[in-house]
């Protein structure tokens, strides 16, 4: 059985109460205590007995990350029968996120799915009669992980991603094809055009993990849907937000007909915002069709942005929205309030479910964005709205892989400045290719030998 | 008098051919002391080599010497009548160094030929085997159904035997094509064996069709050197043998030529696509693409203005030259006219014209990495038959197979290698874990530990595994114990030998080139740089032994590639965990919940013996292999209850 050390958030993914990071391996306790510090700023979780907990710090380097309890069994009392080790933290996504980090950083890697669990039985830990219940475990959860690493990754990371494999692969197969036939592909000068193709996969690497740590790389974040009557400024408040021009914005009402995706963070809050069509009755076929979209969007929202154009009446269309988000999520934004209002504050309110937050903005001139955004703040600190759990953890996945890419390439590096002979550095070469296969989902096994086939002419 | 009597002999095992598996497979039974017979069609044929004139090459040179570290005949043989050698890629790193060398083909027959006509409880018979006997059996300790009984030759002559090995090469229905001309021969016009695969079929063994190729010969006198390249070989030739004399192996080499093809050859070619079976569709077999046709060549790389010909002696005593990078199957006309656009071939004339050659062989992953048949108690095969490609692939899975037969005979435990131990075990892995639709070449990418399994190194790797199966003495396997004991010794000793900042030792490095010291290190620190060597280092060790050169060699690559080599043996623990994890041979994998339909039909169809091979299936998702560990440790638990 492997030994390593695996870690993974043990609790839901909320912004409630506590959160537990759950570590366990050989080499649990050493990696939890090189980042916990009790109250005297001493690193000692070595030193505690089996089934204790502690109160202490939990610390990046010089920065103090949050406030803890960490519990230490030591095997094979706990549930895995390994040393585990578990990090009571403050339940904030961010903050449980940034510890999970932090440990794999240290060593652990993130656990595979149902890992836990499989662990557990092969270490004698579940009885005999659940074993079924694991390996069912096992294997909806790896599904579940699949479909999101698949449906989650932004179409242009993943399209990166295959163009770097097809970089990586053509080298690999083009010293694979020298080494096996040396008399007729000769490798002569080759090691610099390699250094500097190595420096450009390093930089592109690191791109892609500076925007995975942005979290970019996945379509995550609060599912955000924003709605309202055609023309009442939803682009308009699309665009504020992603600082660019997204949404064609335009007097006409009905302009966006279909729907516009945008992943934004406000202070550190992710939000994957769907910018629907205007809902309104209406005859023209393609709209007719993003109105539905836009409808369906709403139901299956976390939080809804509900754009009123306070410069015209309430009409049918406002009162089948109010329908629309009864009993959801939602901020409501008096919008264009630098014109002359046609609809009272007050009444409006009066309309909506009671704890409904109402904000005066006007997205022409930029006013009131602070309310919303602090609006927004206010729901999710208070646990109101939450991420999606399976998209963290597909963001953490995709991040490992892209740092064992990383590493990799610099080790071809070192070996390309060492000067060491083509063999070595084609060999991890490989396991960059392959760390990114993980992220797409995509196996190793022919590549290369059809790689080397198809691209170069061997032959006795 | 009047004869009438059915000739019907009782031997331990019998081996069907002798080509290059077939003869290792019979010499390793028969020196473990089983009386064996290996059949033939041509007792001339004996270890034929019917394509191109070399053994070894990149990655299988590694297995030649692997296969002689435990004990087999083609390294020895080839040193014996090889008339140029070259180590190749010595500028790379160790682990891609490759021995290859030029065969007298007629003399390695030959020679080959007579080692096995003087070896003990060997006999040769040339017949045309036809038949495999057998019986059903049940309660099989390997779930087995059938058991092999003996064989039966086309004159009628029955073998009893307790065991078989299959090494039929090119000769399953073979059938020649060159253009339009098709001839049911095996290689070279030899006999094809057409009838034992009707005898297969009926025992249930799946077979499938390959196809291979192979260039023209030529007459040496109707060929201008003057226009090609002369090729010679090393100065200091490496025997590919442990056990040879490495100053027997200095001799009078002979050159090799190199050539180009050219546009006006590519433009013969294509205008006459119409005319070769492959672009016809008369070939069925499946060829390998990594030895390409000249016209798979010009059609699929049509931007390559030239391809490399390598114009290499058949043997000393004949006139005859391989035309190597040009294999064909057109017609003999166009054969003619495109050779002779190549330089130096203007005036050629052909001996033996080029072509392709089809034959049956099977689907090898019915076989167990033994090289057992999962389903035949007492059946083994190697070689061709087995869908790969190569007179070295084939000595090694020969001889593996002969050493399991026996090995099954005797009740022994049968001998795996893994993919950490040898290229042999990565071939045979390969093989029976993949599924493989064209002839399976060795290629040192295949290889995923390759920087620990080193040409170099195959005795120290597998001389201790030869000498328990019994093919390695006592005295061969001491000197390997005694070579790794200096190895250890100096490698530690040079950890040891500290090396001052002295003004002496720092003009000593800046005399090479190499950076000055800051403060004290040793001298294995120093061999890890580039620029200095074990050789270069005397200076500065005045105390050092003197060792054997292989001793050297070892030592200097260890410390040299120390970090590289310690990485990969921390994947090989890893791997090893896997492959310890055993499959019970009657788990039904319909009862493993949760496994996804896909995982579950490849599971079936090849019944991996581990943990391990089973993740090596395509189509087995790491989540599935978690799921049957699980199942795995459910079974045995239920298992250890009911006990």
């Amino acid at each position: 059985m492997k030994t390593d050390t695996i870690a993974a958030i043990a609790t839901a993914m909320s912004n409630s109460g506590i959160g537990i990071i759950r570590v366990s391996g050989e080499e649990s306790i050493e990696i939890v205590n090189s980042i916990y510090k009790n109250k005297n700023r001493n690193n000692v979780l070595k030193n505690y007995k089996t089934n204790t907990i502690h109160y202490g710090f939990i610390y990046d380097d010089e920065e103090m990350i949050d406030e803890v309890m960490v519990s230490v069994m030591k095997k094979p009392g706990s549930f895995t029968s390994e040393d585990t080790v578990e990090i009571n933290c403050h339940g904030g996504i961010l903050i449980m996120n940034r510890i999970l980090d932090l440990v794999i950083k240290k060593g652990a890697r993130l656990a595979e799915p149902g890992e836990f669990t499989k662990r557990a039985f092969l270490n004698g830990r579940i009885d005999l009669s659940e074993a079924e219940a694991v390996m069912d475990v096992i294997s909806s959860e790896s599904e579940m992980a699949l479909k999101s690493s698949l449906n989650q990754l932004c179409g242009s990371v993943s399209d990166k991603i295959k163009s770097l494999r097809n970089e990586i692969i053509y080298e690999i197969a083009f010293i694979e094809s020298a080494l096996d036939d040396p008399e007729h592909i000769s490798l002569d000068g080759y090691s610099e055009k390699l250094m500097t193709k190595t420096d450009h996969l390093i930089e592109d690497v690191n791109q892609l993990l500076s925007t995975a740590e942005n979290g970019k790389i996945i379509r995550e974040g609060i599912n955000t849907v924003i709605v309202g009557k055609p023309n009442a400024g939803k682009s308009s408040l699309l665009n504020i937000l992603a600082g660019e021009e997204k949404a064609i914005v335009t007097d006409i009402a009905g302009t966006t007909r279909d729907i516009l995706e945008e992943n934004i963070k406000i202070d550190g809050i992710s939000l994957h915002i769907i910018d629907t069509a205007g809902i309104r009755s209406t005859e023209d076929v393609i709209e007719k069709i993003g109105v539905e979209k836009a409808k369906k969007y709403t139901m299956d929202a976390d939080l809804i942005i509900y754009v009123v154009d306070s410069s015209v009446p309430m009409d049918e269309n406002d009162f089948e929205i109010k329908k629309l988000i009864k009993n959801k999520k939602c901020i409501v934004l008096f919008n264009k309030s630098d014109l002359e209002s046609k609809i009272s504050f007050d009444k409006l309110k009066s309309e909506l479910d009671e704890n409904m937050i109402i904000v005066k903005t006007s997205t022409k001139n930029q006013i009131g964005m602070d309310d919303f955004k602090n609006a927004i703040k206010e729901l999710f600190f208070h646990g109101e709205v939450s991420f999606n759990n399976e998209v963290m953890i597909t963001n953490l996945r995709h991040k490992e892989a892209l740092q064992e890419t990383l590493d990799s390439l610099c080790q071809v590096k070192k070996s390309l400045e060492a000067d060491m002979p083509e063999d070595f550095y084609s060999i991890d070469l490989m396991s960059a290719y392959s760390s990114l296969g993980k992220i797409i989902g995509e196996e190793v096994e022919e590549d290369l030998v059809n790689e080397i086939f198809s691209k170069f002419c061997m032959g006795k | 008098m009047v004869i009438n009597m059915e000739i019907r002999e009782k031997v331990d095992v019998c081996i069907v051919g002798a080509g290059h598996a077939g003869c290792e497979a019979a010499l390793a039974c028969a020196r473990l002391g089983l009386e064996t017979v290996i059949f033939t069609v041509s007792v001339d044929s004996i270890a034929l080599m019917p394509c191109n004139p070399n053994v070894g090459g990149s990655s299988k040179g590694h297995l030649v010497r692997e296969l002689d570290a435990l004990g087999g005949e083609m390294g020895k043989n080839i040193d014996k009548t090889f008339i140029q050698s070259k180590m190749l890629n010595v500028s790379k790193g160790p682990a891609v160094h490759s021995l290859r060398a030029q065969a007298d083909k007629a003399e390695y027959s030959r020679s080959m030929r007579k080692v096995l006509e003087n070896q003990d409880h060997l006999t040769i018979k040339q017949a045309e085997v036809c038949e495999l006997l057998w019986e059903e059996i049940e309660d099989s300790e390997k779930k087995a159904t059938k058991k092999i009984k003996g064989l039966k030759t086309f004159t009628g002559a029955i073998y009893e035997c307790k065991a078989v090995v299959l090494c039929t090469g090119t000769y399953l229905k073979a059938r020649c094509l060159c253009g339009e001309a098709i001839t049911y021969t095996g290689p070279n016009g030899l006999q094809a064996a057409n009838h034992l695969t009707d005898s297969l079929l009926s025992m249930g063994i799946e077979i499938q069709r390959f196809k291979t190729g192979t260039p023209a010969r030529m007459d040496r006198r109707s060929i201008d050197f003057s226009k090609m390249e002369e090729q010679f070989g090393d100065e200091r030739v490496i025997p590919f043998s442990f056990s040879t004399n490495p100053e027997d192996v200095q001799i009078d080499q002979v050159s090799c030529y190199l050539t180009y093809t050219n546009e006006k050859t590519h433009e013969i070619i294509r205008n006459n696509l119409d005319r070769s079976p492959i672009y016809a569709g008369i070939i069925e077999g499946t060829g390998p693409r990594y030895c390409p046709s000249i016209e798979d060549k010009v059609v699929k790389f049509a931007d390559k203005e030239r391809h490399q010909v390598f114009i290499e002696p058949e043997g000393l005593h004949t006139n005859e030259m391989y035309v190597g990078g040009m294999s064909s199957s057109l017609p003999e006309d166009v054969q003619l006219a495109m050779y002779r656009t190549v330089p130096g071939l203007e005036n050629c004339k052909i001996v033996r014209n080029a072509y392709a050659i089809e034959y049956d062989c099977i689907n090898p992953k019915q076989l167990y990495p033994t090289l057992g048949f999962k389903d035949i108690e007492g059946l083994y095969s190697g070689g061709q038959f087995n869908g790969s490609s190569g007179y070295e692939e084939a000595a090694a899975q020969g001889l593996i197979a002969g050493i399991n037969a026996a090995q099954f005979i005797f009740g022994k435990e049968e001998l795996v290698l893994d993919r950490s131990e040898a290229y042999i075990g990565v071939l045979i892995d390969d093989l029976v874990t993949k599924d493989n639709f064209e002839p399976y070449r060795m290629m040192t990418s295949r290889a995923e530990y390759r920087l620990l399994l080193r040409q170099d190194n195959a005795d120290l790797r597998l001389r201790e595994k030869g000498y328990q199966v019994g093919l390695i003495s006592k005295e061969q396997y001491d000197d390997v114990i005694r070579k790794k004991s200096l190895i250890e010794k100096e490698v530690k000793r040079l950890k040891n030998t500290k090396i001052g900042a002295a003004k002496s030792n720092q003009e000593f490095l800046e005399s090479h080139n190499s950076s000055t010291l800051k403060t004290g290190t040793c001298l294995a620190e120093l061999l890890c740089r580039p620029e200095l060597s074990y050789d270069i280092l005397k200076e500065l060790d005045p105390e050092r032994e003197v060792l054997p050169d292989d001793v050297i060699e070892q030592v200097e690559i260890e410390i040299k590639y120390e970090g590289y080599i310690e990485r990969q043996l921390r994947q090989v623990e890893q791997f090893k965990k896997m492959e310890k994890k055993k499959i019970p041979v009657d788990l039904n994998y319909d009862d493993v919940p949760s496994l996804r339909l896909e995982a579950r039909q490849k599971l079936k169809s090849f019944h991996p013996v581990s943990v391990g091979q089973a993740s090596r299936i395509s189509g087995v998702s790491p989540a599935d292999i978690s799921v049957l560990l699980v199942y795995l440790e459910q079974y045995k638990r239920n298992v250890e209850n009911k006990e």
